[in-house]
């Protein structure tokens, strides 16, 4: 059945670890991963808990295929509560760990309490302890990595890791893997520290059993290989040019984000784009780009493996910095490049270098770098707390030391560690804070994509793309062309994207499979690996449920309909150029319809009708 | 009359040499189509997927009907996509 079918449960403040059979009942409900640890997450805890808090709980998850031979299937989740937004959080990762914790028999490890001193979980199969991790606190995810490797002398060994900037702190700080991927989003790196928990290394060898008809399985994993391997998206495109080359079709189409949501066109894209980072380097001869990267078993292989210019001012000194490593996704290049209006494709390199080396969401610390820029335009930031640093729109050079003391939780650095929308506020305005529920925008305006408007009010972490990537739609034409600059449809394109998503990221696949695969590609691979009768109509179900169980939890935490909004940036300012000059989000078009076919009253809660009908407790959570 | 013709991704070996940022001015006679141009630089029409004039869709059913005019952006890909 794919499934190990079993649960650790790690209490760091007894230090006691158990393993329990893992709950099929639920699994029937809500598949794997996202769906089936949320389930977990809000039957244990109290969704009002202090999310850095002993009794916040912080779940590692992986799905029925991780692990498997289906093509892309080595993703994790990590599922909590955000301190970032105070929303469940979920976020999602590829690399190889998530891979090996399947491999070596675990669907999930649900970590609680709060270790007395710095540990890390070392997993060896059916073998668990904790680690004390003194050695190794207050040092980097890149450091602690190597370290532990050195420690065990176990170069397959698979380690997730938390950074300085966690420790210190950082609302938005991720989980490393693989030393260059990260459940990036929400602040769940913050959790993993603030119990005291540095990493988790593990090395599985027994291989993922249970699979439900082999036979059926191969032929299904198979096909669904070819389809990936035929379409120019995941065939060509995305492993030539990564993610990355959406930077110049975003700008074309006026819904880049730049200078703080300011303007929606960036005049340095074509610099920052995936193109440029194939072009010969003045300097070096030598392109950013040195090859694409996989994660385990993909064959789609999106990933960038980068250098930068030795004699460029981030790393001329600083030698560690001149190999190859985890280069630019559009959504870093966005954050770290038009948000803060910088066209310097080294210093947005060395950028992204730091996030992963220390573990930051590049996205909100992006977001949150333009948020201070604006208010250093304003003379609201000056020069005083920056201890004399010009924080400029512009300047690669401020962006990349902001990247430095955030890093290490340094100075001012501390400050950008709160995320745009804390930090806005804490400077006296507000307004200026790019924001849904306290998490950072990504790097589509929607203004220039109204569809995009609705996702980030409704998503259920705060403003996120991998919620419902109506951009697809709107403005690739995958799977159909919609127009960007219209309300009209969106609300059920939404929803659609949306419950599709949350059961895809609850298989183990990774969700840019959809580009190419529909939910009928999906469900045979789904339904040979697994029991339950899975058919397509019952993973969108079963995504349904997924979908209004989150909100579930973010109601009782104390998130409400009126949360579903957006900066008034979006509603108020209009576009200044391109196909969407003069427009605003126009939420207000979109919303009452949404809250309709979700089967919400007006206040943005599911009636029990349909709380009934997707088996979820009547009343909510609460009751 | 000139207009801006954008080649990215893969389309990009289609471009003139010397073209930077993806971009070549291109001079064309007036009542020129959209799939005129497309054609001049040898795009093969089943890789023009995503086409922007001015940053504006444009299916592939008018692209043979749709006359540019002076200062227009044409701005072609292959399909593309991200996240």
């Amino acid at each position: 059945m794919a499934w190990a079918k079993k649960v650790m449960r790690v209490n760091l403040t007894t230090g006691r670890i158990g393993s329990e059979p893992l709950n099929m009942d639920w699994a029937m409900q809500y598949l794997g991963q996202r769906g089936l640890a949320t389930k977990y997450l809000t039957e244990e805890i109290d969704p009002k808990c202090d999310a850095l808090g002993p009794d916040n709980k912080l779940i590692m998850t992986t799905g029925p295929l991780t692990g498997t031979m289906a093509s892309t299937a080595g993703r994790y989740s990590i599922v909590t509560k955000s301190p970032l937004t105070g929303c469940v959080a979920c976020s999602n990762s590829g690399g190889f760990i998530g891979a090996e914790m399947k491999t070596a028999g675990w669907d999930m490890i649900i970590f609680e309490g709060k270790a007395p001193k710095p540990v890390f979980l070392h997993l060896e199969n059916e073998t668990a302890e904790l680690v004390p991790a003194d050695e190794i606190w207050g040092t980097s995810c890149w450091h602690a990595d190597e370290w532990i490797h050195r420690k065990y002398q176990d170069p397959l060994m698979r380690i997730a890791v938390v950074g300085r900037s966690a420790e210190k702190g950082c609302l938005y700080a991720a989980v490393v893997n693989d030393l260059h991927r990260a459940a990036g989003r929400s602040g769940v790196g913050t959790v993993m520290a603030s119990k005291n928990l540095k990493a988790v290394a593990i090395r599985g060898t027994r291989g993922v059993g249970n699979v439900r008809d082999i036979t059926a399985f191969m032929a299904a994993v198979q096909k669904g290989k070819k389809v990936l391997a035929d379409n120019a998206v995941t065939g060509q495109g995305l492993p030539r040019f990564g993610t990355n080359v959406l930077m110049n079709v975003i700008n074309e189409v006026g819904a880049m984000p730049t200078r703080n949501m300011r303007e929606v066109q960036f005049e340095g894209s074509s610099r920052i784009s995936g193109e440029a980072m194939h072009e010969p380097r003045e300097s070096d001869g030598k392109p950013n780009l040195v090859t694409n990267a996989g994660c385990f078993g993909c064959t789609i292989a999106c990933g960038r493996i980068s250098t930068i210019d030795r004699g460029h001012f981030t790393i001329s000194n600083k030698p560690q910095y001149w190999g190859a490593s985890g280069g630019l996704e559009y959504e870093a290049a966005w954050a770290l490049g038009s948000d803060a209006g910088v066209d310097d494709l080294d210093a947005l390199t060395y950028a992204n270098f730091i996030c992963n080396e220390d573990g930051m969401d590049p996205i909100s610390f992006g977001s949150t770098v333009a948020a201070a820029m604006e208010m250093f335009a304003m003379g609201v930031i000056t020069k005083q707390h920056t201890g004399g640093v010009e924080l400029k729109f512009g300047s690669a050079e401020a962006l990349c030391w902001a990247a430095d003391v955030t890093a290490r939780g340094e100075g001012f650095g501390l400050e950008l560690g709160l995320g745009s929308k804390r930090l806005c506020e804490k400077y006296g305005h507000p307004e200026l804070s790019m924001t849904v529920k306290g998490q950072e925008f990504p790097a589509y305006d929607p203004r220039g994509i109204q569809g995009m408007g609705l996702t980030y009010a409704t998503s259920n972490r705060g403003a996120c793309h991998l919620r419902s990537y109506t951009v697809a739609s709107e403005v690739m034409g995958v799977p159909v062309k919609t127009d960007p600059l219209v309300t009209e449809g969106k609300a059920e394109l939404v929803k659609a994207f949306q419950d599709a998503t949350a059961a895809v990221d609850s298989t183990g696949l990774c969700v840019f499979t959809t580009f190419a695969w529909t939910m009928e590609d999906i469900a045979p691979q789904i339904d040979a690996a697994c029991a339950g009768g899975w058919t397509a109509q019952k993973m969108l179900e079963t995504g349904e449920r997924i979908w209004n169980l989150e909100r579930e939890f973010n109601l009782a935490a104390g998130i409400s309909g009126k949360d579903d909004t957006l900066p008034d940036r979006m509603l108020k300012e209009a576009a200044k150029t391109g196909p969407a000059k003069g427009k605003v989000n126009n939420l207000h078009e979109m919303l009452p319809k949404y809250y309709e076919i979700r089967g919400w009253g007006r206040d943005g809660i599911p009636t029990n009708e349909t709380r009934k009908r997707l088996g979820l407790k009547s009343g909510g959570l609460a009751a | 009359m000139r207009i801006t013709l954008k080649l990215y991704a893969g389309l990009g070996e289609f471009l003139p040499p010397g073209a930077r940022d993806n971009a070549t001015e291109v001079e064309i006679v007036a009542g020129a189509s959209l799939q005129e141009i497309i054609d001049r630089f040898h795009v093969p029409r089943e890789r023009a997927h995503l086409v922007l004039v001015n940053g504006v869709y444009v299916n592939r059913s008018e692209r043979d009907a749709r006359v540019l005019t002076d200062g227009d952006v044409l701005a072609v890909w292959p399909p593309v996509a991200g996240g």
